[in-house]
């Protein structure tokens, strides 16, 4: 903020007048981005207000921005009429699942690779490192192999399992290890711990903001997560909310203009929600993780 | 680094042979280790290699629930996919979605990023919070408030392009248009991302860089291109590899709107790949289709780095 401001008062042409900055050029810039961030909004606009859209409306020839009336309808035939209390849950619970185990795993396996020293720990490093960017693609069929041999196929641990140790949780763990200090870590071995408890009562707390930061990350990228889902969940009882989603709209009901609209705002409305409430965690551990890439 | 810590640990272990101690480490080591290697090993490194070794049978339906047994057939897949029109087809979409997507979402983000940096005080959470909203949605429930959007009659593109006396083409339908409203989209969701990194890297840029230039007369132009895109160079050059590694898996988008159509126009490697692999059930095929667009990106990620450092 105030790096932002220092840098204003020096532009050239303005700098000997304080009062005098940012008139005609930031009029421009604050008009522009203003129409931009109406173009950003303006889709979620739609779909909320499509999904209280009555019927009638997506029936008149000349469409309109705001519905006629609101109503409740397509909220009602979603939860009542389809399953979808059922993918809301499914949604929910493999996300959590899965933002668990990286929460656990990650930190354990960051610790090790920037703390502690074994023989092994290059080549792991080496091999994580690799992984971030392979395609998603790549190692889709060969799971869907393995999990119909385990029978895991429309099961939840088909679902989770993969999903439970990501290379870019032990990425962001390694680069947030390697900034703590030796000298707390050397403070509780002298006092007798055990290398776990320290991770645990010692590393852990403080990791918290990064801990937050993956957190928040794996929940919603597992939660958006489809093109695993669609290939592993083929049974409707065991689709997510994209997955149920996307079946719908390109299947019975994809002129279901109002439903789909409703559909949407259940898929983006609590991610929206934790978003906002934790809006500073995440635009800053994307930014730190960036420069550090 | 921890060697001087665990020499300070007690006599006992100071004592102790070098070879055991050495063990002990190792064993700490693997057991912090352990559960996220077994993990990782078993549904993300052994798929890696499966799924190579998959692209040289015929894997099919009937393999199942005998993997080992699949057939062996060389580099037939390979051979194949390279005489395979419609893989080309598909590269080649992936190709101009990439080469026209990529630019656009950086260049955007960057601008945005620049105004937000320099001079734009008021509102900035909400501009921050507002560009970035689409980032963290998913893509099925935006593909599919964009193929209304889009839509010929009842879409609001339409609807306001009418007001202003424009009839609109039907977007997703058209062979010409259906891309670039792809693109579009992509660009659109994608640009909030790159505008928050660009902006951190902007904000680590020292002021007396922005000072000095100022003093040697620089304009407002003449200090993003000489002072803030030179030092914002790591940034960019991550930024343009991570963003170019994901839209080479151009999936969702196509899936939803369009199923790759009209006339496989936005038909994408991946999703020719998932097509193969999960409606015809020619996993071996997919396999090597997989790999093949495991390779580019692999290369394109590696020329991004040769040439884009090269160039500092």
């Amino acid at each position: 903020m105030t790096a932002g401001t220092a840098t204003a008062s020096v532009r050239p042409g303005q700098s000997s007048v304080p009062g005098g900055r940012r008139t005609i050029p930031s009029f421009w810039v604050y008009a522009l981005l203003i129409g931009g961030l109406a173009l950003m909004v303006g889709p979620f606009l739609w779909m909320v207000l499509g999904s209280i859209k009555p019927e009638a409306d997506f029936l008149q020839s000349q469409p309109t921005f705001l519905p006629s009336t609101a109503t409740t309808d397509n909220y009602r035939r979603l939860f009542e009429q389809l399953d979808f209390p059922r993918y809301f849950f499914n949604s929910s619970l493999i996300a959590l699942v899965v933002t668990i185990g990286n929460l656990l795993f990650c930190p354990m396996l960051g610790y090790a690779l920037a703390k502690l020293r074994w023989r092994g720990q290059r080549v792991i490093m080496g091999l994580v490192l690799a992984t971030l960017m392979v395609p998603a693609g790549v190692t889709l069929i060969p799971n869907f192999i393995l999990m119909s041999n385990l029978g895991f196929v429309n099961t939840y641990p088909g679902l989770i399992l993969p999903f439970l140790a990501g290379p870019f949780g032990v990425f962001l763990m390694r680069q947030f290890m390697l900034g703590v200090p030796n000298e707390l870590l050397e403070a509780a071995r002298m006092d007798g711990a055990h290398e776990f408890r320290i991770f645990w009562s010692v590393v852990m707390p403080i990791a918290t903001p990064v801990l937050a930061t993956l957190g928040i990350l794996t929940f919603l990228g597992n939660w958006n997560s489809f093109l695993y889902p669609l290939v592993m969940a083929q049974e409707p009882g065991m689709y997510t909310l994209p997955v149920a989603l996307a079946t719908f709209a390109t299947g019975q009901y994809q002129a279901d203009h109002g439903m789909l609209m409703a559909g949407s705002v259940v898929l983006v409305v609590p991610v929206l929600i934790v978003f906002i409430l934790f809006q500073r965690w995440i635009t800053e551990g994307i930014a730190t993780t960036g420069l550090k890439g | 680094m921890t060697v001087p810590a665990l020499a300070q640990r007690g006599v006992a272990e100071a004592q102790a042979s070098g070879s055991t101690r050495r063990w002990r480490e190792d064993l700490i080591g693997w057991a912090f280790a352990a559960p996220f290697v077994i993990l990782f090993g078993i549904f993300l490194a052994f798929p890696i290699l499966a799924s190579f070794l998959l692209s040289f049978t015929s894997f099919g339906l009937r393999d199942l629930t005998n993997p080992i047994g699949a057939t062996l057939v060389g580099l037939q897949n390979y051979l194949d996919v390279f005489a395979d029109s419609t893989f080309w087809t598909s590269l080649l979409n992936t190709a101009y979605f990439v080469l026209v997507g990529v630019p656009l979402t950086l260049v955007l983000g960057l601008l945005i990023a620049n105004a937000l940096n320099r001079g734009v005080t008021r509102f900035r959470t909400a501009f921050r919070v507002g560009y970035y909203l689409p980032v963290i949605t998913s893509i099925v429930a935006i593909a599919v408030v964009w193929r209304f959007l889009l839509a010929p009659d009842a879409g609001l593109i339409n609807m306001v392009l009418s007001g202003l006396g424009i009839k609109g083409p039907d977007w997703l339908a058209d062979p010409v248009f259906a891309m670039p409203s792809i693109i579009a989209m992509a660009v659109w969701r994608n640009l909030g991302f790159a505008m928050v990194v660009f902006l951190a890297g902007m904000q680590a840029i020292p002021t007396s860089l922005y000072e000095a230039a100022a003093i040697d007369g620089a304009g407002r132009w003449q200090a993003f291109r000489y002072v803030t895109i030179p030092m914002l160079r790591p940034t960019i050059l991550f930024m343009t590899v991570i963003t170019t590694i994901g839209y080479l898996q151009l999936f969702e988008e196509p899936f939803v709107m369009t199923d790759g159509g009209p006339l496989d126009k936005t038909l994408s490697v991946t999703m020719y790949m998932f097509r193969q692999g999960f409606r015809f059930f020619h996993q071996g095929y997919a396999s090597a289709i997989a790999y093949l667009l495991f390779v580019i990106v692999a290369i394109v990620a590696f020329l991004q780095f040769r040439f884009l450092r090269s160039e500092a």
